[in-house]
């Protein structure tokens, strides 16, 4: 009996390695430990034993018993992660095939531009207000300072519907607005985005295009501020090394006036075609507001001081994405838009 | 504004080159948009003597020269027919490149050899209209005097650089030469020295007697001076006033309208020549024109005038437009004995109408339209008289004729020094202040006791633009250096920025459709009318009230428009036909509505969140991609409410849009008690609507109403508690016909399973095999479920059975 036992245990541990799958390991477990196993078969001739050789056995039966089922687990566990090896070989696929659909879409390059020049100036403090597209002669002129036959409004030819209502030429009537809105509260502290309408269309002129205006009104507010917050505007804007230059200029709703150029984004400054070899860029207009503005907008030049500046916002675009035909951007062809 | 350097330092010297000047008048406000150099390319052409000039022996239409420069002699062959031997030339000795890029060297024309070249006025690049139509032919021919071998640029005046000035419109005084002399002096602290006029009257007899001035509209004319000149001897003007035109962009004409237009350009008043013999009496007349006035103007037009015109008239005749263009009639030609000069100021604005009116702007209306300093009107003629005298070119007669009616007052502003540093943010002393206030020929007075600290500034009548303090303040600002100026943030009360709840659901909307696919375009906010007819808008019981713009810049962008639709469709249009076919595009903007015709008041601004789909889903290599129809528009929509929060919205069928699919176009609302609240549109494009825009695609579109999605969006959702106890499913499939819309099911619905449905989902729409024709199959599932206790299964079928019966009873649908 003891060498039957012990012809079990070699069979079984030379069987079971032939095992390949998990079918012939159940197999190789009904032949040696089922009911009918050669195992089970053996210790059923235990009752023929002497009760000397009994213990002896019995305990060599059960040293068998737990090789085999250790070799059970064993093989049962070599043998699953063989077929989990193979099925996920099997399940391999392509990577490199493209994705599942629903792509981003994108924002126009213009909103873009926009949205970073929000975030800049809600970030310093400023809220965002809107006007109207269609406006008064007198938000857009009259209360800025711009009589009726004033040369200025030379600068600006416009599209009128009456005498009185015309397409704003600029975002400059919000300021009013605002202002009227707000008073006597300081400080009023405004960006104003949006459309802006004037008469000219040729390789630089778009008769609809946008502007972003600031306004700041408050007690104390000095040239050397909107210079200051004008930098801080354009760093964050263009990058750290951008540096200003500030020219008297003339705008009726401001005085002292400014056109504010930018250390060219191209060259850094040292001269190239983009900047025409002068290393500065025009982006900006500013100005303290003129003391007839703020009176038109309901406050007392000699309480309140404020600041005021615009931007053309194709411009900007056009400078930081290297876009070198302003008509691209009002031609809403996808391939261009899907650059953004 | 073109200045040449040499004009200028005729009267300051500020000891710099053009670059240098160019860079401290664009910093102190007086923009140098370019410095012209006129001379780049002509250091090899000098004026050559034509000794001879003979036939090219084997070639008709050339001609062999022997041209002598001084140092050398040249043979030159030339196809040009207006040289004759004598003449001086511009010649271009080998070894030059012309301004053209044209490199000179010997070469050979039908057997001759030529050493370089004889010149035109446009190889040698000048200006065009600064030359006569006879200089603009063949080679061009310098006077007499010109000496021999000197380099051209030198003969003729090109070799000072010209600033371009771009000047604001508060700076119109710098449309005289003097004045930008003041500027420079006041920039560079350098003396300035202006000419000294003083008129020597030496012609016979008085003015008095022989000319009248009558202002009959003070309010158009202020002052208007006469001067009579007698023994006109018309020819050119010296060399040096042609050349000072030249470099101003003015061309030459005679000695007398060139004195005239010297002035002007030096001194900033336009001035005109009368032939004083074809002015009735001698008698002017300063009056508005009649209704229907006839004037033929000195470029040979008739003007049809009206009352809005000015005019200089004798007793019979209106003999110029003031200070716009004169009179044929009356125009100085070299039959002209007698001369009757002109200076005057004349009202900007009514000059700036009369302009456009008749589509002239001169040098000279242009200054007046800026407004010409009235104090020097009569100092202006002065100048030209002495001009006249010094060059003999008439008889000056003593005395003028200046009627001044309204006087310019002299401008008297206080500062205080310290309200000028506190608007710039600087601690500029008041000696500091006065230094720069005289530079600027003001002349500033300390009130007594405030010395240095308060005073007042007597403005000079050239600078109109000083008005008040913050004038003053600019003046030290641009003077210290703008960029001398301290950089500082402002020192308030710290503020919150933050976007109002319009702006966030605004933002939110966006990057929904952006996170859908959608592209952004931007298109303008007025349209072509004719977009109308093509979307059958205007074919409506009653036709859309539309805003027109007065003076658009064409046809195309004649009307604001009223609906999104026209922009979309032209988007689809353009990218179409760049075989774009596949597209998802938005529009977040504007539409334009009158609140009554013509316009009272502002129209009403609608934002609008439109959005158009055509073609199909990228293509993908898994299967077949989802193409854009009604429902994935419709998904879209369904999604952007979910995202702010909007509940209970409604949908109808809407054939009523002209220029949607009748079948396939729907609107949606929310009623809020009795109150409907629309919020827009969804549909398919309208057949006809597509063959107008030459589509082949179906596109879909949608338009919603910014306003009442952002009165209906939630900020947040709420939380309720979750269910306690479970809940029950049961489906059931009913046959209806194909016209009872889904909405009516749902209806029944909610209504009956009011107590217990918790939810219901339609889960397949089915029509075909086994449905009768012109029937559907509507699937639904329903969730029983109560927050309070278990159902009973008695109760859910009950329910479920009494749901079923409504719906046959109420809408005729059968069960499978
Ligand atoms: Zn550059």
């Amino acid at each position: 009996m003891r060498e039957q036992l012990e012809q079990i245990r070699a069979e079984a541990s030379r069987t079971i390695a032939e095992a390949e799958n998990s079918e012939a390991l159940q197999e190789w477990r009904v032949r040696y430990l089922g009911k009918k196993g050669h195992l089970t078969q053996v210790l059923r001739g235990m009752g023929k034993l002497t009760a000397e050789e009994r213990p002896i056995l019995g305990a060599l039966a059960n040293d068998v018993r737990a090789a085999l089922e250790f070799m059970l687990e064993e093989k049962g566990y070599q043998l699953k992660e063989a077929e989990k090896a193979e099925r996920l070989t099997a399940e391999a696929i392509d990577v490199t095939l493209p994705g599942q659909v629903n792509k981003m879409g994108s924002k126009h390059p213009l909103t873009l531009v926009i949205d970073e020049i929000k975030e800049i100036f809600l970030g310093m403090g400023y809220s965002i207000a809107e006007g109207p597209e269609v406006e008064l002669d007198y938000y857009n002129f009259e209360a800025l300072n711009i009589p009726k036959d004033h040369p200025a409004r030379d600068m600006q030819d416009s599209f009128y519907i009456t005498p009185d209502i015309l397409l704003r030429t600029h975002t400059s009537p919000v300021q009013i607005r605002a202002m009227e809105k707000l008073k006597p509260t300081v400080p009023v502290k405004i960006i104003c985005p949006g459309r802006v309408f004037r008469r000219d269309d040729d390789a630089t002129h778009s008769p609809m295009f946008h502007q972003v205006e600031g306004l700041l009104v408050d007690k104390e507010v000095t040239f050397g501020d909107l210079r200051g917050t004008l930098l801080t505007f354009v760093r964050q804007m263009f990058g750290p090394d951008r540096e200003i230059r500030l020219r008297p200029s003339f705008f009726p709703f401001t005085e002292p006036s400014a056109e504010v150029d930018i250390s060219c984004v191209i060259c850094d400054g040292k001269g190239c075609r983009v900047c025409k070899g002068s290393g500065w860029l025009e982006i900006l207009g500013a100005g303290m507001v003129h003391k007839k503005v703020l009176e038109y907008g309901g406050y007392d030049p000699e309480e309140v001081k404020g600041f005021a500046f615009g931007m053309g916002v194709e411009r900007v675009a056009m400078l930081k994405y290297g876009i070198d035909d302003m008509r691209l951007l009002y031609d809403n062809d996808m391939r261009f838009l899907s650059r953004f | 504004m073109h200045v040449s350097i040499e004009w200028l330092r005729a009267y300051v010297d500020a000891g710099l080159n053009a670059e240098q000047l160019a860079d401290k008048l664009t910093r102190a406000g007086i923009a140098v948009e370019n410095v012209i150099y006129r001379d780049q390319g002509l250091d090899k052409v000098v004026v050559g003597y034509l000794q001879e000039v003979e036939k090219h022996p084997d070639a008709e239409r050339l001609f062999v020269c022997k041209v002598d420069t001084g140092t050398e002699m040249y043979q030159i062959v030339t196809g040009a027919d207006n040289v004759r031997a004598g003449q001086k030339v511009p010649v271009a000795t080998p070894g030059a490149k012309l301004p053209n890029g044209l490199k000179i060297k010997k070469t050979k024309l039908r057997g001759i050899e030529s050493i370089g070249m004889l010149c035109s006025a446009e190889e040698l690049a000048l200006d065009e209209k600064t030359i006569s139509p006879e200089e603009r032919e063949g080679i061009l021919i310098l006077s007499d005097d010109a000496l021999i071998g000197q380099p051209i640029a030198q003969t003729l005046g090109l070799d000072a650089p010209i600033l371009e000035l771009e000047l604001t419109p508060n700076r119109a005084d710098c449309l005289a030469v003097i004045n930008v002399a003041r500027e420079v002096s006041a920039i560079t602290a350098k003396p300035l020295t202006l000419p000294a006029i003083t008129v020597e009257e030496k012609g016979q007899g008085s003015i008095e007697g022989q000319v009248q001035v009558a202002i009959e509209d003070p309010e158009l004319c202020g002052r208007y001076a006469a001067r009579l000149f007698t023994n006109l001897r018309l020819g050119p003007s010296p060399a040096w006033m042609q050349q000072r035109l030249q470099s101003a962009g003015m061309r030459p004409i005679n000695n007398i309208v060139d004195i005239t237009n010297y002035v002007m350009l030096e001194m900033g008043h336009p001035l005109h020549a009368f032939d004083y013999n074809r002015i009735a009496k001698g008698q002017i007349i300063v009056r508005r024109a009649h209704q229907g006035e006839k004037l033929i103007t000195l470029d040979e037009q008739e003007r049809q005038l009206n009352p809005e015109n000015l005019v200089i008239a004798d007793p019979e005749k209106a003999v110029a437009l003031a200070g716009v263009m004169g009179g044929l009639e009356t125009e100085v030609t070299d039959k002209t004995e007698s001369i009757l000069l002109e200076a005057a100021h004349f009202n900007p604005a009514s000059i700036r109408r009369t302009a456009r009116q008749v589509g002239l702007r001169s040098e000279a209306s242009q200054r007046f339209e800026k407004g010409v300093n009235i104090a020097t009107v009569a100092l202006a003629m002065d100048r030209a008289a002495q001009l006249i005298e010094e060059l003999n070119v008439a008889d000056v007669v003593p005395g003028t004729v200046d009627v001044y009616l309204k006087p310019a007052e002299e401008r008297v502003i206080s500062f205080k020094v310290e309200s000028i540093n506190n608007l710039l943010g600087t601690q500029i002393a008041g000696t500091e202040m006065a230094r720069f206030f005289n530079n600027l020929g003001f002349a500033v007075k300390w009130q007594t006791g405030q010395e240095e600290l308060e005073g007042q500034v007597t403005i000079p009548t050239y600078r109109q633009d000083m008005k008040d303090e913050h004038d003053l303040a600019e003046e030290v600002a641009r003077l210290f250096g703008y960029d001398n100026i301290a950089t500082t943030l402002p020192k308030g009360v710290t503020t919150t920025g933050q976007r109002t709840w319009p702006q966030t659901v605004k933002e939110k909307m966006v990057q929904t459709l952006v996170g859908s696919g959608f592209r952004e375009v931007i298109t303008f906010s007025f349209i072509n009318p004719r977009h109308l007819q093509k979307l059958k808008m205007t074919a409506q019981p009653e036709e859309p009230a539309v805003i027109a713009l007065q003076n658009p810049l064409s046809e195309e962008q004649g009307i604001l428009r009223p609906t999104m639709m026209a922009g979309l469709l032209d988007v689809a249009v353009r990218n179409a036909s760049r075989r774009i076919n596949d597209l998802a595009i938005f529009e977040l903007g504007s539409t334009f509505q009158p609140r009554q015709l013509p316009l009272q008041e502002l129209p009403i601004e609608k934002a609008k969140l439109s959005a158009l789909m055509m073609g199909q889903e990228g293509i993908h290599w898994s299967g077949k991609p989802q193409s854009y129809d009604f429902y994935y528009l419709k998904g879209i929509i369904e999604k952007l409410l979910g995202t702010l929060k909007i509940e209970k919205v409604q949908w109808e069928a809407w054939p009523e849009c002209p220029f949607l699919h009748p079948g396939r176009s729907a609107r949606l609302y929310t009623e809020d008690g009795k109150e409907r609240i629309d919020i827009g549109y969804l549909g398919e494009v309208h057949p006809d609507v597509i063959e107008a825009y030459d589509l082949s695609g179906r596109p879909v579109v949608m338009e919603l109403d910014v306003e009442a999605l952002t009165a209906l969006a939630q900020a947040k959702g709420y939380y309720k508690a979750l269910p306690k106890y479970p809940s029950t499913d049961r489906d059931m499939a009913l046959i209806l016909p194909i016209n009872v819309p889904a909405s009516k099911v749902e209806a029944i619905i909610a209504q009956k399973g009011s107590k217990l449905v918790e939810r219901w989902q339609l889960f397949d729409v089915y029509q075909g095999n086994q449905i009768p024709e012109g029937y559907r199959s509507l699937a639904y599932s329903l969730r029983y479920q109560r927050a309070d206790r278990t159902l009973t299964d008695e109760e859910v079928n009950k329910t479920h059975d009494d749901i079923k019966s409504a719906l046959t009873a109420e809408l005729g649908a059968q069960f499978r």
